[in-house]
């Protein structure tokens, strides 16, 4: 570790549905300033850990703090109040029908920080610019949008209030790879520009290598492993190795795979 | 099977419903005084539930004062001129006017805010709601229930008004009634305590609607699937919750 002071740190992070044990005791330092890619199959528990982070599902066990500060009890206000400081891009950029792009984008700035609408405005056709966004496209609906506008109205919400910590979820899913490459370097691109904190989850490894400071693997409920991205590829470790090079054979097998064998 | 196993856990099953309901309807309804309020939801959903609903409230209550006058006048004996508008009167603004304006309503408005509701929390909307730091419940739920809680009283007002008027155009045009005998033995029966109780009574239903189209939709999982069975289970719900309470709130305002 740096001498960088940490941002995010995560302690024996559990969660359970049911009998399904999804995080078995995650542990994971991120210190400011950092980019930090989750990567792991689908089902292994990585948009648990991002829901448990940003208080959207109470973990059962464990410790999250962001700055020293213990989010994980932290209920209703206190953790809005803790909201405030972080933004999120989800997979399917959940912008709101019912407003159009540039009440989207300033959503924050006006219903949570009564920040006046000429105001809030003025800031989303800003943040609309900095994600390669026309000031026209702020008066269109989100339905307007083809999939790629509408991640990067995603990303100018997310950045609209100059948050301290940045989640991305699958940011690239769904995307054409030119596009997907444009999502990644304005990821880059306005993080640096915000020195802000990101946690980021995917199965793209590419977009992993592109936007990650240190890349960590989560395999059923742990981190197995972290590294630096140009370090990937010559893991050492056979999970890894398989995940990164998308084999099907391998130590990593897929339960529709079992389910099929069992079945044979 | 275990017949008395089923009975007792659908028995346990409805209870744990009904606390989950009461639960959603009290942190709904405190949100409206522990503020952030957002007037701007709260017009639109009184637009969407109160003056877009008015068309088919006042259709529905047109007619059923003109066909109420018509089985009445059918059923008298003597002396319809005078009895015709009282009952038809007590009727339509005791029960008929909040009962069919609040179905009405529950089709309409408890469907499309359990449409709504239950697509935002399918999308991840909702969930987006709260990395904005903007508590869903005071944006979205708190908003729909007090707009509905007060829109519903006026669209009876307005429904009363019209249903009777069916019954004057019947009366006056088709069965040749003097119109001031109608007005008059109108408003010589009918007391201020039958207009205020109708009205009480669609305050409440109104309360109910919008907590079961809230809460359907809020609970709601699984894609368009689950958003049309919350939808669906929304109406049943408020259609039964407004009947119930409607026969519970009459054996109380009624002296027996």
């Amino acid at each position: 570790m740096t001498s960088t002071p940490v941002k995010v740190s995560i302690r024996k992070l559990e969660k359970a549905f049911g009998d399904n044990q999804v995080l078995r005791g995650v542990n994971l330092d991120v210190a400011k300033g950092q980019s930090l890619v989750v990567i792991g199959g689908s089902g292994t528990g990585k948009s648990v850990l991002i829901k448990c982070l940003l208080g959207l599902l109470k973990a059962d066990e464990g410790v999250i703090e962001i700055d020293g500060v213990n989010i994980a009890r932290q209920t209703g206000g206190d953790r809005r109040l803790m909201a405030r400081q972080s933004g999120m891009l989800f997979q399917s950029s959940a912008l709101f029908d019912s407003l159009n792009v540039w009440e989207n984008v300033a959503f924050r700035l006006i219903y949570a920080e009564k920040k006046s609408r000429k105001h809030a405005r003025e800031k989303a056709i800003d943040c609309l610019a900095q994600v390669g966004l026309a000031p026209e496209v702020g008066d269109l609906a989100p339905a307007e949008l083809s999939g790629g506008m509408q991640k990067r109205v995603g990303l100018a919400r997310a950045i609209a209030s100059d948050p301290e910590i940045l989640f991305f979820d699958e940011p690239t899913t769904g995307l054409d790879p030119i596009m997907a490459d444009i999502i990644n370097n304005l990821i880059v691109e306005r993080v640096k520009a915000l020195g802000a904190t990101t946690i980021s989850i995917t199965h793209d490894m590419a977009s992993a290598r592109k936007i990650a400071d240190e890349i960590a693997m989560l395999y059923q409920g742990h981190i197995i492993w972290r590294g630096k991205p140009d370090e990937v590829e010559n893991s050492g470790n056979p999970m890894v190795d398989q995940f990164v090079h998308g084999r099907a054979e391998g130590p990593i097998q897929m339960q529709v795979r079992r389910d099929f064998v069992s079945k044979k | 099977m275990n017949v008395a196993a089923a009975t007792g856990r659908l028995t346990l099953d409805a209870i744990g419903e009904i606390g989950r309901i009461a639960n959603f309807a009290a942190r709904g309804g405190t949100a409206w005084f522990l503020g952030p309020f957002y007037w701007r939801a709260f017009g639109g959903a009184l637009a969407r539930i109160g003056y877009a609903s008015l068309p088919v409230v006042g259709l529905t209550a047109i007619f059923t004062g003109a066909a109420l006058a018509l089985n009445i006048y059918e059923g008298a004996l003597f002396n319809v001129e005078a009895f015709l508008p009282q009952i038809l009167g007590v009727s339509i603004v005791r029960e008929l006017g909040p009962v069919l304006a609040a179905l009405m309503v529950a089709g309409r408005c408890s469907s499309a805010m359990a449409a709504e509701i239950g697509t935002m929390r399918v999308t991840e909307q909702i969930d987006a709601l709260s990395t904005l730091s903007v508590d869903p419940f005071k944006y979205l739920i708190a908003p729909r229930i007090l707009a509905t809680t007060l829109a519903l009283p006026l669209l009876v007002l307005i429904a009363d008004i019209i249903g009777v008027y069916g019954g004057y155009l019947v009366s006056v045009y088709a069965l040749g009634f003097e119109p001031t005998h109608y007005v008059t033995n109108l408003v010589d029966f009918l007391s201020v305590d039958d207009v205020t109780s109708g009205l009480l009574k669609a305050a409440v239903f109104g309360f109910l609607i919008s907590v079961m189209g809230c809460y359907y939709g809020y609970k709601s999982r699984g894609g368009a699937g689950g958003v049309g069975s919350a939808t669906r289970t929304a109406v049943v719900a408020a259609a039964v919750s407004v009947l119930a309470s409607n026969y519970l709130m009459t054996s109380l305002l009624v002296e027996v």
